[in-house]
């Protein structure tokens, strides 16, 4: 048995019961920054471990590494790194110096990278709850606030229904089937005709427990109000990582076990995808909120790359997979700006806040345009690279209904991207933000360069996005 | 006498789907009765399991049951913890009043 698959995953989780014990020994002393330090040093050391682990199934055929679960666990362990990161200042000011908070980030990405290499439907839940269960308390981390612990009361009640219908779709494949096993599941389901009624139940219910925690229409209805209640690193964290991870167990349980039954669930993905979309550009519009607009954005975004995924191929995977990383970048460097948004010591959230900004702090701006402009999918930032891969691969599939409705709405999702610039340039200058630390810079300045300069080397990720693509569809 | 096959189990487990997905949609009362349905909705997974584990002389499904209990016995710590939180805040856990932001 090749236990050192595992190995990222299993140092990192007792990396955390260290920190946690080191935290409880020395409980009378401030352990915030220090334990956030050394979750920054475990994230990296998991990254090391993740890239050297053996390549192959493991732990009798449950648990899976191969370079899609490497590009996604890389994926989350950044997009954890940037949580960790962008709450050193924001939870200092608001007096959540706690050092559970980088600890329980550390375990909900133990849980996404477990998510990334389920092989399983064991592994799948086991993992996602795991992701889900950290972040339902760092949702309501801020334990005075109302609006945190109101945030963190509806994604669990609404977290853990949608659990409670994967876990009974897991059961129905279960029993349906005879098996657990991807590869085996695989290989019963290769003739589509005899496929009985409660293994298809059984699909749609998981479907609708993962389309809740990508947060895609009609399961979004959370999303506007957990992103605008939780603290603002842990609303960063909700829009990277964990959206990463569920996407790919979304896309490896539709390509691995159900492959064979790409017309059963291609409709599924297409009807929530569209709506996705959809809800995604319109609802956006009237928001004044700056945090729910970035929801509104969010399931607009993951509209699109469930696109790649209705296209049910390698070019459609890789699509999804260079969607997501464009969004952690995307998304991370524009919640960077929005944690930059302190004026006397107070959070601000509203967009006409932003007024004048272009005059006063002319380098925030700048990152801030050029976030609203890759997500509005103007050329030449990352946003638009994604979006072309992820419509061509439609267009590959003959969706060409699909592709004209995901272009139209991206026009539509422009104009709010726009007016934020508009606001930001040239409306009536107020007062200056605070001075902004150094940490939200580098975030800032890292996305944004990211963001911007994807096109000129996007080779290796492109090889790194097809190569994780074609292990799904061999 | 009625012998029981797998699909009573099937139907049991149904219903007790159906009761715990409308006791969290159609309750306007208490949040506490959200986490009971939400249990329901994991035991009528759980007994799913249990009954086609049987069927299929396959002791995997025993074995998730085991996995499911666990992880439901911690999502009911963390959803009473975050109840309390809640209360602590707002002083009542009247889901009507779960309205501060709009959604």
């Amino acid at each position: 048995m090749n236990w050192t698959s595992a190995l990222p995953e299993i140092v990192l989780a007792c990396c955390g019961m260290a920190i946690l014990l080191f935290g409880a020994v020395q409980a009378r002393r401030d352990t915030f920054h220090l334990a956030s330090m050394l979750t920054l040093g475990s994230l990296l050391l998991a990254a090391m471990l993740a890239i050297a682990a053996p390549l192959g199934l493991a732990y009798h055929g449950q648990f899976v590494t191969d370079s899609f679960s490497l590009f996604v666990k890389l994926l989350v362990l950044v997009g954890a790194a940037f949580t960790v990161i962008a709450s050193l200042d924001y939870n200092e000011h608001e007096n959540l110096r706690r050092f559970e908070f980088p600890v329980l980030v550390l375990y909900a990405s133990v849980g996404m990278m477990v998510m990334a290499s389920a092989a399983n439907l064991m592994t799948l839940y086991v993992g996602l709850e795991l992701q889900s269960l950290s972040i339902y308390v760092l949702a309501a981390f801020a334990r005075d606030r109302l609006r945190s612990s109101e945030a963190g009361l509806k994604y669990f009640v609404l977290g853990a229904l949608a659990s409670g219908l994967l876990l009974y779709g897991v059961s129905l494949v279960y029993g349906f089937s005879g098996s657990m096993q991807f590869d085996r599941l695989a290989a019963a389901l290769a003739d589509p005709a005899d496929v009985s009624p409660g293994l298809v139940v059984g699909i749609v219910f998981i479907v609708v427990g993962l389309a809740f925690k990508v947060s895609a229409v009609p399961f979004h209805m959370w999303t506007p109000d957990v992103y605008e209640g939780a603290p603002t690193p842990v609303t960063l964290l909700l829009g990277t990582a964990p959206k990463v991870a569920a996407m790919a167990l979304l896309v490896r349980a539709m390509a691995t076990p159900f492959g064979h039954l790409l017309a059963q669930w291609q409709q599924l993905i297409v009807l929530v995808a569209i709506a996705s979309v959809i809800l995604g550009a319109l609802a956006a519009i009237g928001q004044r909120n700056i945090k729910r607009l970035m929801a509104y954005s969010a399931i607009g975004h993951m509209g699109y790359v469930l696109i790649g995924l209705a296209a049910g191929s390698a070019v459609g995977v890789r699509g999804v997979l260079l969607y997501l990383l464009t969004y952690v970048f995307m998304s991370a460097g524009t919640f960077a700006c929005i944690l930059a948004m302190r004026r006397r010591g107070e959070m601000l959230e509203q967009i006409s806040d932003l007024a004048g900004l272009g005059r006063r702090d002319p380098v925030l701006a700048l990152w801030f345009t050029v976030f609203m402009f890759s997500m509005a999918g103007i050329p030449p930032f990352s946003g638009f690279w994604a979006k072309y891969f992820i419509f061509t691969a439609a267009v590959q599939s003959g969706l060409w209904a699909l592709a004209v409705i995901g272009v139209l709405t991206s026009v539509v999702g422009a104009y709010y991207y726009i007016r934020i610039i508009k606001v930001m340039y040239f409306d009536d200058p107020v007062d200056a933000f605070d001075p902004r630390p150094a940490s939200l810079s580098m975030l800032a300045a890292v996305s944004g360069l990211f963001t911007t300069l994807f096109f000129v080397i996007p080779a290796p990720f492109v090889g790194a996005a097809e190569a994780a693509a074609q292990v799904l569809f061999r | 006498m009625l012998p029981v096959g797998v699909e009573h189990y099937l139907v049991v487990a149904a219903l007790l789907l159906v009761l715990g997905v409308f006791g969290i949609f159609l309750n306007r009362r208490n949040v506490i009765i959200m986490l009971m349905s939400i249990e329901l909705i994991l035991l009528a997974a759980n007994l799913n399991l249990v009954a086609f584990s049987a069927v299929l002389q396959d002791l995997v499904g025993q074995v998730f049951v085991m996995f499911t209990l666990t992880v439901a016995a911690a999502e009911a710590a963390i959803g009473l913890a975050i109840v309390v939180i809640y209360f602590r805040n707002r002083g009542s856990i009247q889901v009507e009043d779960v309205n501060l932001m709009k959604g």
